[in-house]
């Protein structure tokens, strides 16, 4: 996975269109509409065993392999709480900023296969951790109403010749995911666009994944989303009729979901002035929502305490063991790489920042640079290359990585070779990129033969030299071309750039007399510079310019 | 008239435990008493006769090899079929479980096994313990042991049979609001509720979970003493489970009541036919004249019970009896799809009183009901366990009528739930406060059938609630030998 180019949309301002994703209104006066979506988020805690007794919590299993009388709901079985899994609910309270509280646990009384006791052993209105936040990389701030304890249901999968439920021929039920314990995170309705839920997503999921308490693979099913959402105009102060849109197992579908489902009720407003409440199912192939149940069908859960679990009241101190145990957020994170890059992160180091730490690689970062190789180049390779190969960058050495950015930095070796050495040292996990290099034949040039490969150049290129010396600065391209070409690609794009300008300004008044910035932008965009295809352009003209000043 | 006793549990166990007699010797007497008593009697839904008599010859191994069985060795015991036993039918009287083998036992099912007991088999409720009778079972009534034509009580109506006619020494039943004490009283054995989470129920079926616990029925005091130690103590399994020391009741029972402080409840003596009301006055003047110090106390609150309880246990029960839906085991009856199926089977398995509370506790949860019903009920428990309070700063325990009427006969209630509710008018009360009770007989009514007098304690108090019952039972003894 590579830097996304585009800006996510969640820094569109709040109130404004956001990300374009915002259906608009075509009613007289030509109001826009706001979307806005709410959060359920289900996650699957990272316990060891289930919440209410002693079978094994593991994905993937032999069905109805990990299964007790108490999680199958037999006749007499009573359910005793997981404390790991109290603990794990704890850390995901503290690190969205909730009052953790003392609890209850509730039945909530419905008929579905999957869900053994027909019930669901949940907590309703006295949850253990309530009115939270979490700020998002746009600095957002979306609210926390509740992340409260429940059980998961089983897995019910229809059998037949056409796959659909409706037509299927019976079903079959695995029970293995019964009982697993779940956090329920519900957000307030903060969100403005389906790109900012998507953010929120991906933020929540990184800071779960640094409580412990998830290993956040939304593919397997141990994050779910629910959203609800609603849309009004622009300027309205109240809320419209919402619809909860449940079935979004990644982050595409939950994106695509809520535009649809957006546009859809913004359609209805226009031709009718009504939306009506209703659960509605995502059906991703078809690429819309489709009503699950209304209102009136809405089911009575008969919500009542539970009596077979006593009140959940941890004291100080397990509360305090349950903080103290969380990882470093991804908003610590990213402020501990802003501080190591010395100075207000740009942009498009700030989107390095977001990507590094989003894909774990930040701890590398931090090690690479405790190594003294330079923090913003490091920056830019691991939001570039290494992210691009995530499994085999999350065991790399962070020693070769370091060594490598400094060597690249000092201009031992280019960008291009630089890249070569670090797939050979991605591959292998590590090694020494300086006899990676010496093997690749990667030897830089010396000062002296990269000044005489240049100076053949010009000389055998009299009359473009005229025209560079004239102002025409795109020749720059044409001569690291030719540098290249006469050095078989050895020579560091940076430093023909330099010796270039040491000749120019040798050998006479120069009328466009650095065309600064524009002109290494311009000569950066060609020759051997890199494939960033304009990605990460910022970071390596940072390292251009640092490599530019020790030459 | 009263069957003559049977053997006692603790002289059966301290013969087999010294050799005198062999636990499979004991087993086949009881097999061939309940034999011989069953077409009769109907206390039995399941009798275990090959499993037990496996259980008797391990135990008489153990006893050759030189180890001790405990203090339940080679003793039979009849369990409520609301009670998990593996691989032995457990059934509730319904339909809907017809069938179903437990692939474990409830903790006091390990507990009599660890004990040495001798598990005889399962006997006959109300369905899901929901009756008053043991007429609401699917497989019909029990008789009472004394009179074919009369209900023995309910809902443990087998245990209490089986114990009253002296097929075993001892049973269990669950008691969620009167189902051990009101048909021990009826069938003129000692029977027993704990204290809320004193004894485990891991295993136990549920009806109402905030309300059920499982208590002895036995012959005697001493034997249900012997029983309750055997059962009670902390269960991990049981969330609920208190994890305090087991009270020493065996050892407090011939303690006496000297300035024992009794309150003689005017509601748990006004509100019962008048011989019972006498019965249970001369209860009290017998523990008087044993040094007791007996007052009249009024417990308005407990009139209270009734209607709470009517909400709270049947509101539990529907959700509780939730997952007979014909999914994973039990009965099924197959329908076009699974809604269809659910209801099918839940309409071909249960019974219409398990029907009538199912709908009732649904309603009493509904949306816009709930506080009107379910949390008011709430509201009244909380008074009575005040009100249980207040009497217990002045009272060691308290005194009244187990059931206000003795056996009434088979039909007589059936068409009236509401007459069939109030048969658990006394003891209802003390399950909603969580407390213990116990019921041990004490003479007869008008009719020539037991009347139980019912002891009431605190929280833990079990200690001397046996005190008192040993009292009483040795002034019953005294006054009707
Ligand atoms: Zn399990």
């Amino acid at each position: 996975m590579s830097v996304d180019g585009g800006a996510p949309g969640g820094t569109a301002p709040r109130g404004g269109a956001p990300g374009g994703t915002a259906p608009r209104g075509g009613a007289p006066g030509g109001t826009a509409w706001e979307t806005v979506v709410g959060l359920e988020v289900h996650c699957e805690l990272k316990t060891r065993t289930k919440l209410f007794c002693s079978c094994k919590n593991a994905f993937g299993d032999e069905p109805n392999t990990n299964v007790c009388p108490v999680c199958l709901g037999l006749p007499g079985s009573l359910p005793v709480l997981n404390a790991f899994a109290v603990e794990l609910a704890m850390r995901i309270g503290t690190a969205l900023h909730c009052e953790v509280r003392p609890s209850i646990f509730h039945r909530k009384n419905y008929f579905y296969p999957d869900m053994p006791k027909d019930y669901q052993i949940s907590q309703y209105d006295e949850p253990i951790n309530v009115g939270g936040w979490l700020e998002l990389p746009d600095a957002t701030r979306v609210g926390i109403v509740r992340a409260h304890i429940e059980e998961d249901t089983g897995k019910t999968t229809h059998q037949g010749e056409s796959g659909r439920i409706h037509a299927a021929e019976y079903a079959l039920v695995d029970y293995n995911r019964a009982g697993v314990p779940l956090v329920e995170i519900v957000s307030e309705p903060d969100l403005r666009s389906a790109a900012q839920a998507r953010l929120y997503v991906t933020e929540l999921r990184a800071v779960l994944v640094a409580t412990g308490a998830s290993d956040g693979r939304m593919e397997e099913g141990s994050l779910r989303v629910d959203a609800n959402v609603s849309v009004r105009r622009l300027g309205d102060g109240a809320y419209g009729t919402r619809c909860e849109v449940k079935n979004l197992n990644s982050l595409r579908s939950l994106g695509r979901a809520i535009e649809y489902e957006a546009a859809r009720q913004v359609a209805l407003l226009e031709a009718t002035g009504i939306v009506a409440q209703e659960t509605r199912h995502w059906d991703e192939n078809a690429g819309r929502t489709v009503p699950l149940r209304s209102k009136e069908e809405a089911f009575d859960y008969r919500y009542f305490p539970e009596p077979d679990l006593v009140p959940l009241a941890p004291d100080a101190e397990w509360q305090a063991r349950a903080a103290g145990a969380i990882g470093l957020l991804p908003a610590e994170r990213r402020a501990r790489l802003s501080t190591l890059l010395g100075a207000a992160p740009t942009t498009q180091q700030a989107e390095q920042v977001r990507v590094v730490v989003s894909q774990g690689l930040d701890d590398l970062v931090v090690a690479a640079a405790a190594g003294g190789a330079p923090a913003d180049l490091v920056l830019v390779r691991a939001a570039n290359e290494l992210a691009s190969d995530l499994d085999a960058a999350l065991s790399l050495d962070p020693g070769a990585f370091g060594a490598l950015v400094a060597m690249e930095a000092r201009g031992a070796l280019t960008a291009t070779q630089s890249k070569a050495v670090l797939v050979e040292l991605l591959t292998a996990g590590g090694g020494d990129p300086a006899a990676i290099a010496a093997a690749k034949g990667f030897e830089a040039l010396s000062e002296s033969s990269l000044a005489d490969a240049v100076r053949d150049v010009v000389e055998a290129h009299p009359d473009e030299w005229e025209r560079f010396m004239a102002g025409e600065a795109k020749l720059a391209g044409f001569f690291t071309g030719q540098v290249m070409r006469a050095t078989q690609g050895k020579a560091d794009g940076k430093a023909i750039a330099a010796e270039l300008r040491r000749l120019r300004e040798r050998d006479g008044p120069d009328p466009t007399d650095h065309g600064g910035r524009g002109d290494r932008d311009d000569h950066g965009g060609r020759g051997d510079r890199d494939n960033h295809g304009g990605r990460g352009d910022g970071g390596d003209r940072t390292g251009m310019e640092r490599a530019g000043e020790d030459v | 008239m009263i069957p003559a006793a049977a053997e006692s549990a603790l002289d059966v166990a301290g013969a087999v435990r010294r050799g005198e007699r062999t636990a499979r010797s004991v087993t086949e007497t009881a097999l061939e008493m309940i034999a011989a008593r069953e077409p009769e009697l109907h206390a039995f839904l399941h009798v275990a006769a090959d499993e037990a008599r496996a259980a008797a010859d391990s135990i008489d191994d153990a006893l050759r090899a030189g180890r001790d069985p405990g203090p339940l060795a080679g003793v039979p015991v009849a369990l409520k079929d609301n009670l998990c036993t593996r691989g032995i039918p457990t059934t509730c009287a319904s339909k809907i479980l017809e069938g179903w083998r437990p692939p474990y036992d409830a903790t006091v099912v390990v507990r009599l096994r660890d004990a040495g007991a001798v598990v005889v088999g399962k006997t006959n409720l109300d369905e899901f313990a929901m009756g008053s009778s043991t007429e609401n079972s699917c497989q019909g009534p029990t008789c009472h042991p004394m009179d074919p034509t009369r209900v023995p009580g309910g809902s443990s109506g087998g245990s209490a049979a089986a114990v009253g006619a002296g097929l075993v020494p001892l049973a269990l039943g669950s008691d969620t609001g009167g189902s051990v004490r009101q048909p021990a009283a009826l069938c003129g054995t000692v029977g027993m509720k704990p204290t809320y989470g004193l004894v485990s129920r891991y295993g136990l079926v549920a009806f109402a979970s905030s309300l059920d616990q499982i208590g002895p029925l036995a012959g005697s005091v001493a034997d249900a003493a012997l029983l309750l130690e055997v059962i009670a103590g902390h269960d991990p399994l049981d969330s609920t489970s208190l994890d305090h020391p087991v009270p020493q009741v065996s050892r407090s029972i011939d303690a006496g009541v000297d300035r024992m402080r009794v309150g003689l409840v005017d509601e748990l003596v006004d509100d019962t036919a008048p011989d019972v009301a006498r019965r249970i006055r001369e209860a009290a003047e017998e523990l008087a004249q044993a040094g007791a110090l007996v007052e009249e106390v009024a417990v308005p609150e407990m009139r209270l019970g009734l209607s709470a309880y009517y909400l709270i246990a049947p509101a539990e029960a529907s959700s509780n009896l939730a997952r007979y839906d014909g999914v994973r085991y039990g009965l099924r009856v197959e329908a076009p799809d699974v809604a269809a199926m659910n209801t099918a089977t839940r309409t071909a398995g249960f019974g219409p009183e398990v029907k009538r509370r199912i709908m009732l506790g649904t309603y009493a949860l509904s949306a816009g009901y709930y506080d009107a019903y379910y949390g008011k009920a709430q509201r009244a428990r909380t008074l009575i366990v005040r009100a249980f309070d207040r009497a217990y700063e002045r009272f060691d325990v308290l005194l009244g009528a187990t059931a206000p009427s003795t056996a009434f006969a088979i039909g007589e209630r059936t068409a009236d739930p509401l007459a069939m509710y109030m048969s658990d008018v006394c003891t209802i009360p003390s399950n909603l406060a969580g407390h213990p009770a116990m019921s041990v007989p004490f003479g007869t009514g008008d009719d020539g059938l037991p009347v139980g007098v019912q002891i009431l304690a605190p929280a833990l108090g079990e200690e001397r609630m046996f005190q008192v019952a040993a009292a009483l039972e040795r002034a019953a003894g005294a006054r009707w030998r």
